[in-house]
């Protein structure tokens, strides 16, 4: 079964929930509404003629002024015995900042949900254990974020040394061959 | 009566489980991973991995950057297989902007890959072996990383760190005394990997320590997400060389090892024969490598020394000549999202890169696979003996830069 194929199934299925569908270099996208997404991916894993088995990839995205719902959590699913893959996307509005944890579908998804928590806030609703994963604990806010900044306002003061290592590349360039 | 007081005594004692820090410290750990073990005698009781420690944002610093700007920061996720990286991110690049790389590069790539392949794979044995108490297999492997390692400077200049694929192909160009000298490693490879395995193959104390230790089923290990000898030693035949080939490998042929028990023995007997598998593929890039240029035509530009020369500019210098390119504006087009995957020593490196055409990417995200390697510790170690755990972190073949990214 072709992945457009394996879309328009879960189109078929689920038609108030997919909300778009976008086929980009040969691969497939699935926006959906993130209240049955559980069912969805059930969906997926049960069927036996689509079997996706194997969650390659959990992550988040942040489109912040880009569209009107702000997150999207974004599950890239394989199907090992068929070798197909699909893209399932799920929209987060900022304000609802929560969805389903598919741990209970694919026990590898645990560290991944804890890593689009710890990046972008996004809590999931029964996952056992939601911990920052690679910030510290104590960390203040959301560090992939778009509103957050890749370098913090001290600055040059943050770093010292930044000036001095300008001021030896201008010396040195005396020293260049021209 | 001895008996009796003997139980009196062990009735009034009284045990409890006592927690230890492994780590982040620890020589035994592969970098900085920590793992905090409670214990109820020598039986691990529960297992908690803290990893984060050597993390630098390189999802976001890559948000920031142009395309080719952010491929040395692939080089620093895997520092012991950077080649793999680099050319697992080129490609993503490659297939989200539709550019196709010269058939010589693909097969120059090919060959560098496995190269990468072989040094990691070595080294892992050498730490594994040394974790476990077999000394002598490092002092054996090294010497065959570090003839790698030269042969990777003929070519790139680095040893570790080395940027040398490019969106569109390679840096520049091999010689041919460089195709000589790595044909005479592959004649004496196969050889070396003999002597590896006459060490340790029929070690009782290897036997013993690698045998039904971490055991992990089919199910369970593709419903975790393990990828490479992690899930191949489970009896799974998941290659992405295989599944979506890139590069040269549909030209080449190859075998995909895969083990039976899903122990730790079985991953390494994966991982000893995927260094003959990487010769024998090395061995026919060389044979096949056809003529031609190595970077395609539409390839982004970049004024970086590219087909075998250093060009520099008059009255710039190479470094000034550097910065003026990293702020140039790629456009690569056209606006869409994309997962691509490639096969590294460890197992699946994904590069998940959405493109919005401002010429930065909008994000890119790296699925390593150490990461969710290190998710599994949990599972290995929970119910088995302290000195289980050190050979259960050797066997998943960690590395904290790429899991902390």
């Amino acid at each position: 079964m072709e992945p457009i194929e394996i879309a328009e199934l879960i189109k078929g299925k689920f038609a108030s929930e997919v909300k778009d569908i976008v086929e980009f270099q040969g691969q497939v996208a699935v926006l959906i509404k993130k209240d049955k997404l559980l069912d969805i991916m059930t969906f997926l894993h049960k069927t036996p003629e689509l079997h996706f088995d194997y969650l390659a990839d959990l992550c988040g995205v942040d489109y912040l002024g880009k569209k009107e719902v702000r997150f999207e959590v974004v599950y890239n699913l394989l199907s090992i015995k068929y070798n197909k893959m699909i893209r399932i996307k799920a929209e987060v509005p900022e304000d609802d900042c929560a969805i389903d944890s598919v741990i209970g579908i694919w026990v590898g998804a645990d560290w991944h949900e804890r890593e689009c928590y710890d990046m972008y806030g996004i809590t999931f609703k029964g996952h056992p254990d939601l911990r920052r994963i690679l910030m510290p604990e104590d960390w203040d806010g959301y560090p992939l974020r778009k509103d957050y900044p890749l370098k913090s306002d001290l600055g040059d003061k943050e770093w010292k040394a930044f000036k001095e290592v300008i001021e030896i590349g201008k010396k040195n360039l005396a020293y260049e061959v021209r | 009566m001895r008996n009796n007081d003997m139980k009196i005594i062990a009735k009034e004692l009284q045990t409890r489980e006592f927690t230890i820090s492994m780590g982040p410290q620890h020589p035994a750990t592969h970098g900085v991973l920590r793992l905090v073990l409670d214990l109820d005698g020598e039986t691990v009781v529960k297992c908690t991995p803290y990893v984060g420690y050597l993390h630098r944002g390189t999802e976001k610093l890559c948000e920031n950057r142009t395309y080719i700007s952010a491929l040395p920061l692939m080089d620093r996720l895997d520092y012991i297989s950077s080649m793999a990286n680099d050319v697992g991110y080129c490609i993503a690049v490659e297939r989200l902007s539709g550019i196709e790389p010269p058939n010589r590069a693909k097969y120059i790539r090919t060959m560098m890959c496995e190269m990468t392949r072989i040094s990691s794979h070595i080294i892992w044995l050498g730490t594994h072996a040394l974790d476990i108490g077999a000394m002598t297999v490092l002092l054996y492997s090294f010497r065959e990383r570090e003839w790698i390692l030269d042969l990777l400077e003929m070519v790139t200049g680095a040893r570790l760190t080395v940027s040398y694929p490019r969106i569109g192909g390679v840096r520049n160009d091999i010689t041919q005394e460089f195709l000589d000298s790595l044909y005479k490693f592959t004649e004496e490879f196969p050889k070396r990997i003999e002597e590896y395995e006459t060490l340790i193959d029929q070690n009782r104390i290897w036997l013993q320590r690698t045998k039904g230790i971490g055991v992990i089923s089919t199910e369970e290990a593709i419903n975790w997400g393990l990828t490479g000898p992690m899930l191949r030693g489970s009896g799974v035949s998941y290659d992405v060389r295989k599944y979506a080939p890139y590069d040269a490998y549909p030209f080449v042929e190859f075998e995909v090892p895969v083990g039976r028990n899903g122990d730790v023995y079985d991953r390494y007997r994966c991982r000893m024969e995927e260094l003959r598998q990487s010769n024998f593929i090395i061995r026919q890039c060389i044979e096949k490598m056809p003529k031609g240029y190595v970077l395609a035509e539409n390839a982004p530009d970049l004024d970086m020394a590219a087909k075998g020369c250093k060009k520099l500019v008059p009255e710039m210098s190479l470094s000034r000549a550097f910065i003026c390119v990293s702020e140039k504006y790629e456009d690569i087009s056209p606006p869409g999202e994309f997962y691509s995957s490639v096969e590294v020593p460890k197992g699946e490196l994904g590069f998940y890169i959405i493109n919005d055409g401002s010429g930065y990417p909008y994000r890119v995200r790296l699925r390593a696979p150490s990461f969710v390697h290190a998710s599994v510790l949990p599972k290995l170690c929970e119910g088995a003996l302290i000195a289980d755990v050190i050979a259960n972190i050797g066997t998943i073949d960690i590395v904290l830069g790429e899991c902390d990214r």
